[in-house]
C-alpha cells in the first residue's frame, strides 16, 4: 500500500512539473507548482523527514506560491482570463536538457550506492534539527537571519513606486 | 520507495524539467517557477542521501537552508519584475536587455 501511494505521488510530481514546463497557461502552470509542492512534501515523508515536509508545505505552499500568483496578476491584465505564456528555442533547450538528463541518469542509476541498502529507521527529527542548528550551524543560521533581514528590506526597497 | 535510485530519477526529472523552464520560458514568473523546480530537486537529493547513505541529518539542514533561501530569492526576483514591468509593460526576459530605460 505504501508503495503504492509513493509511486502515485511520484507521479503526481513528474506530470505537474511537466505541465509547468510545457503548458500553456501560466496560472494552470502555477497551480502544476502546488501539485508539485505538495508532492515533494509527500516525498519528504517517505523519507523520515516530518519537519522538512511541514517546512516545505508552510513556506512553498503557503508563502512562495502566493508570492508568485501575485506576481502573476500584478504583471498581467487578469480580466482576459487566459494568461498565456510562450516559450522560445523549444528544441535546442529540448537538446540540451535531454543532454543533461542523460548525463545526470548514467551517473546516478548504475552505482550500487553503499549503504544505500540500510535506510534509517524512523526518528523525530525536530529534536536533531533544532539541537544542530543552534550548535554545529549555528554561524550558518546567524547568517541567514541577516540574509532574510537583507532581502526583506532589499524586496521592499525595490518594490517602492520612486526607486 | 525503499531505494536510493527511485528517488535520484525523480529528482533528475524534476532539474531537467525546472532547467528546461528556466532556458525557454520568456516570462519572468515562469522562470522563477522553474528555479523552484530545480531547488526542490536538489532538496530531494539531499535528503534521500540524508536517510540512505549518511544516516544523519546534515541533508535535513541543508534542505533548510535551501528553503529558506529560495523564499529570499523569490521576494527580490519578484520585486524586481515588478519593477521590470512598471517599466516597460512586459516581464519578456528576452527582450528585457536594460533594467531602466
Amino acid at each position: 500500500m505504501a508503495d503504492f501511494i509513493f509511486w502515485i505521488i511520484w507521479a503526481l510530481i513528474v506530470a505537474s512539473a511537466a505541465l509547468v514546463a510545457f503548458g500553456n497557461n501560466l496560472i494552470h502552470s502555477v497551480f502544476a507548482l502546488m501539485g508539485t509542492f505538495l508532492g515533494v512534501a509527500g516525498i519528504y515523508i517517505f523519507l523520515n523527514a516530518d519537519f522538512l515536509a511541514v517546512t516545505q508545505i508552510v513556506v512553498y505552499v503557503g508563502g512562495i506560491l502566493v508570492l508568485l500568483v501575485f506576481g502573476i496578476m500584478l504583471t498581467n491584465k487578469i480580466s482576459t482570463a487566459q494568461i498565456s505564456q510562450s516559450s522560445v528555442q523549444k528544441v535546442l533547450g529540448l537538446l540540451v536538457v535531454l543532454g543533461i538528463a542523460t548525463i545526470i541518469l548514467t551517473a546516478v542509476l548504475p552505482h550500487d550506492w553503499v549503504g544505500a541498502t540500510l535506510p534509517m529507521a524512523f526518528t523525530d527529527t525536530v529534536t536533531g534539527i533544532g539541537t544542530l542548528l543552534f550548535t554545529d550551524y549555528l554561524i550558518l543560521f546567524e547568517i541567514a537571519s541577516v540574509l532574510l533581514l537583507g532581502a526583506l528590506i532589499g524586496a521592499a526597497t525595490l518594490a517602492r513606486k520612486e526607486l | 520507495m525503499d531505494h536510493l535510485s527511485s528517488y535520484l530519477v525523480l529528482s533528475a526529472i524534476l532539474f531537467s524539467l525546472g532547467l528546461y523552464t528556466v532556458v525557454t520560458r520568456r516570462n519572468a514568473v515562469a522562470i522563477l517557477m522553474g528555479v523552484e523546480l530545480i531547488l526542490n530537486a536538489a532538496n530531494i537529493n539531499f535528503v534521500a542521501f540524508s536517510k540512505f547513505v549518511t544516516h544523519n541529518l546534515d541533508g535535513h539542514l541543508m534542505s533548510v537552508f535551501i528553503i529558506m533561501l529560495a523564499a529570499a530569492e523569490a521576494a527580490v526576483a519578484l520585486a524586481i519584475v515588478l519593477n521590470l514591468y512598471n517599466d516597460r509593460g512586459h516581464i519578456n526576459v528576452d527582450e528585457a536587455n536594460a533594467l531602466k530605460q
